[in-house]
């Protein structure tokens, strides 16, 4: 097998660089300092928490955004990718975690779409098309059948045909997008295999992914991402995994609020061997009164599907939930709501409102048996309700039957946990609860959650912003890969620990911590 | 950390024309062959009760009538597989039944294809308002074309007011066409026929054909894939006008009488008929030849009822019943193909 950067790939230098590239999108600075090089033959690695910057780089490379500063160069040469069809041209595929295929046509027109083989008169050539398309697959040592219909077809098989469709295009940089997120352990296998057949045809790969150990397996160069810049870029050899994590998170420990927390009371929601296949496995947890229990984790790792489980949205093929020790039936968020239990999602403009009804009605719309008079719904009631909410949690609106629409970000999440408050429920499941709002109202959003918690209510957060978790939690649960992988008191949890058992870097036996999780 | 990964095993070399392709095969044409054996149930029982029914004329009868629906059926399958709907097919066939007609009471000696360019060019027209509305509109083409249903035959009214083009106006020439035979079938079905199976074929065979079908299939990979999808949409439409112009200057031919309501109804029927001739009706599957054979369903099946003296009520009952029918093998079909790929691309996986 060649060696890192095998063959030309070095001596003729990078065939695609970024240097200290930009972008700002509104206030939002995506990416402050982004460079990567990328060499023939070679598998490069792009890491970062959420939020680092890796995605806009991505889509720099892509040609879907053009930066604001830097420069990108193609064989040495700088130029301005103006769209995703510069990018193609200039021989840069992108592949996304979940493909988009054509279903109802076969994998080899799905590859050849607007470029099929054609014979006489102008006609497509399918027999010369599905040649070509298998001869790809070949190269790439995957059999698949290039007249089947799409349909059907695994993620992983998808990725192939995309990866196929970037080849048939001579591809010479393969960008791939957190590719391995959705895939299990035999089609991770048959990626790197593809991977390495490409690197051995002198493409050059760019592979993000969140687990370290894929990187350590498959890739020769590393570049690190922190809050928009390259802290690190090196080859991969000589590295340790503790290495990449601190080059991650390495920021400054974010303060602790000193005793915020009291002792918590009464189980309050026990969830027990919660399974639903491919997704979680064995998930176990037990919010008290009083607490807030954090669920950390990698996005993808399951946190949110275990939340929507819990609150009835999604099924589950084992275990069980009680809220105050009665079981909550499966499936029916009705139940959940009647036993106490709130929930905030994490995309709160598609699931936690209704974007063109009004402030009022959407803090109502969770307290409607309440408000209602021989099944009328009371506007007078509904009307104090949303004022007295809306004035607790400080939101600022113009009046309260403008559309939720033209709220800022923070505000509509304000509205969200309104409507829920006003249920005043035993246990909140928060999911995201700060996502894409201002540091100011991050902090009363904080506030707000620890209030509860005083108040004896039980909160379940999922966050991926680790400083969040550790401000705002009594306990942090972390997630990797659909199970706990560790427990950690909020005394005595440190961001590189979380991140560690997070991307499956324990320090410890990973069972063992495991074993922890349910007191 | 163990930074190896796993030899893969040998694999046997990929399997050629392997099962999943004559599944999938097989799946397209079960559409089709389900449609001929539904057909042949109909005819076979219907003859069992009523020789009558396998007359050489009762046969032309429903051949010729099936022309007419085989065609708006060719045109609406273009139209149904980009994931749209053409309900105006009906109103244009009216409008171009009219005034392709009126030409002969108005200028003597006119030569019959002057009709015919006529009809395709009036279709034309309306095809073209439809997909301009549809893709420089971005409207819905459900809401685009159920207003031209209305907006066209509103002029076909005002045009016609009460009064109607009878057959002793037209040429002896005109009226003729559909009863001419070759060898006793009808020269208008061997010409529609044929019609259709190069329309399938073209769809089949040609870039432009195959991303009308992407473009139903998935639009936003159509988008990513750059397919100019406003421009293949709106030549869809262009061509169902056109189609369903001519269809109507067929028609008049075929019934002599053209008043206003002329091809009233027809675009539920076409749709209906494009949907058991097995296109899906959210578009990326389906063929043309399928379609006009659920046109000749539902002409076989109107026939059978009518020979065998059964009210007419029960045909529209009937058709209703086989549209579910057809819906539920769809998805039944698809149901089924999806596990059994699933199954497939697990064994290779």
């Amino acid at each position: 097998m060649p060696g890192p950067g095998a063959g030309t790939g070095r001596e003729a230098g990078p065939v695609l660089a970024l240097r200290h590239a930009a972008k700002a999108f509104g206030a939002v600075q995506a990416l402050v300092d982004g460079s990567i090089e990328l060499y023939p033959g070679e598998a490069h690695a792009l890491v970062g928490e959420n939020g680092a910057g890796k995605s806009t780089m991505v889509k720099i490379l892509a040609g879907v955004h053009q930066p604001d500063a830097g420069e990108l160069l193609v064989d040495g040469a700088p130029v301005t990718l103006h769209g995703p069809a510069a990018a193609q041209a200039a021989g840069i595929a992108v592949i996304y975690q979940e493909p988009t295929l054509f279903p109802d046509l076969t994998v080899a027109e799905n590859m050849f779409i607007r470029r099929q083989p054609l014979r006489s008169g102008r006609r497509i050539d399918g027999r010369a098309m599905r040649a070509a398309a298998a001869a790809i697959f070949a190269r790439l040592g995957v059999p698949l059948d290039p007249a089947r219909i799409a349909r059907g077809l695994s993620i992983a098989d998808q990725q192939v045909v995309e990866i196929g469709k970037a080849l048939s295009l001579d591809a010479r940089v393969i960008v791939m997008d957190e590719p391995t997120a959705a895939l299990s352990a035999a089609e991770v296998d048959r990626l790197f295999a593809v991977i390495r057949a490409l690197r051995e045809h002198g493409a050059a790969v760019l592979f993000i992914s969140h687990r370290l150990e894929e990187i350590f397996a498959t890739c020769q160069r590393v570049t690190v991402m922190r809050d928009g810049r390259q802290v690190l870029s090196r080859e991969v050899a000589g590295l340790a995994a503790a290495d990449l994590v601190r080059a991650m998170v390495g920021r400054e420990l974010a303060e602790r609020p000193a005793g915020a927390h009291g002792t918590p009371g009464e189980p309050l929601l026990a969830v027990r061997r919660l399974t639903r296949e491919g997704v979680f496995t064995d998930i176990s947890l037990t919010v008290r009164a009083g607490e807030i229990v954090a669920l950390a984790g990698l996005v993808g790792s399951g946190r949110s599907e275990v939340a929507r489980a819990i609150f009835g949205i999604d099924r589950y093929d084992a275990g069980s939930v009680t809220v105050r020790g009665r079981a909550l039936r499966r499936g029916s968020p009705t139940g959940a709501m009647a036993a106490g239990v709130g929930f905030v999602p994490e995309d709160r403009r598609q699931q936690g409102l209704i974007m063109d009804m009004s402030v009022q009605r959407n803090v109502a719309l969770a307290s409607l048996r309440r408000l209602r008079r021989a099944g009328l719904i009371r506007s007078s009631a509904e009307r104090r309700l949303a004022a007295d909410w809306a004035a607790r949690l400080k939101i600022k609106y113009g009046r309260l039957g403008d559309p939720v629409s033209m709220l800022s970000g923070g505000n509509q999440q304000k509205v969200v946990l309104a409507k829920w408050l006003g249920r005043r429920p035993a246990v909140l499941i928060v999911d995201e609860p700060t996502r894409g709002i201002d540091v100011a109202t991050k902090a009363e959003v904080h506030q707000l959650l620890l209030r509860l918690a005083r108040d004896g209510v039980g909160v379940l957060m999922i966050s991926s912003e680790l400083p969040e978790v550790l401000r705002v939690s009594d306990r942090i649960l972390v997630m990797r890969e659909g199970r706990l992988a560790a427990e950690f008191r909020h005394a005595d949890a440190s961001e590189e620990e979380i991140m560690a058992a997070a991307t499956g870097q324990a320090a410890g036996p990973p069972g063992a911590l495991a074993g922890q999780a349910v007191p | 950390m163990s930074a190896t990964v796993t030899p893969q095993r040998e694999r046997p070399p990929a399997p050629a024309g392997t099962g999943a392709r004559k599944l999938t095969e097989r799946a397209f044409r079960i559409r089709e062959s389900g449609i001929i054996a539904v057909l042949a149930v109909f005819v076979a029982v219907t003859a069992a009760i009523q020789s009558r029914f396998l007359d050489i004329t009762n046969i032309q009868f429903v051949l010729v009538n099936t022309t007419v629906f085989a065609l708006l059926a060719l045109g609406e399958t273009l139209v149904v597989i980009s994931r749209n709907y053409d309900l105006s097919v009906g109103s244009v066939l009216g409008l171009s039944a009219y005034l392709s007609a009126s030409l002969f009471g108005q200028h003597h000696g006119i030569p019959i294809p002057v009709a015919f360019l006529t009809g395709l060019g009036i279709g034309l027209a309306c095809g073209v308002a439809n997909g301009v509305m549809v893709s420089a509109g971005r409207v819905p083409s459900l809401v685009v074309t159920l207003a031209t249903l209305y907006i066209i035959r509103g002029i076909d009214i005002l045009i016609v007011g009460g009064k109607e083009v009878v057959a002793n106006s037209l040429p002896a020439a005109y009226t003729a066409i559909p009863r001419s035979t070759v060898l006793g079938v009808p020269d208008v079905a061997i010409a529609v026929a044929i019609v259709v199976g190069l329309g399938a074929y073209c769809l089949r065979s040609f870039r432009s054909g195959r991303e009308l079908y992407a473009i139903g299939s998935n639009p936003d990979a159509a988008r990513l894939a750059g397919i100019p999808i406003g421009r293949r949409v709106f030549a869809a439409f262009a061509a169902s006008g056109a189609i369903a112009g001519v269809a109507g200057v067929l028609w008049a031919a075929q019934y002599g009488t053209v008043d206003s309501t002329a091809g009233t109804g027809y675009e539920l029927q076409v749709v209906s008929a494009v949907v058991v001739g097995g296109v899906a009706i959210f578009g990326g599957s389906g063929s043309a030849v399928g379609a006009a054979l659920g046109a000749l369903l539902l002409n076989t099946i109107s026939s059978a009822l009518y020979v065998l003296g059964i009210s007419p009520f029960w045909d529209q009952a009937i058709w209703g019943f086989l549209l579910i029918l057809a819906i539920s093998l769809d998805r039944l079909i698809s149901v089924r193909l999806t596990a059994a790929l699933r199954l497939r691309g697990a064994r290779h996986g």
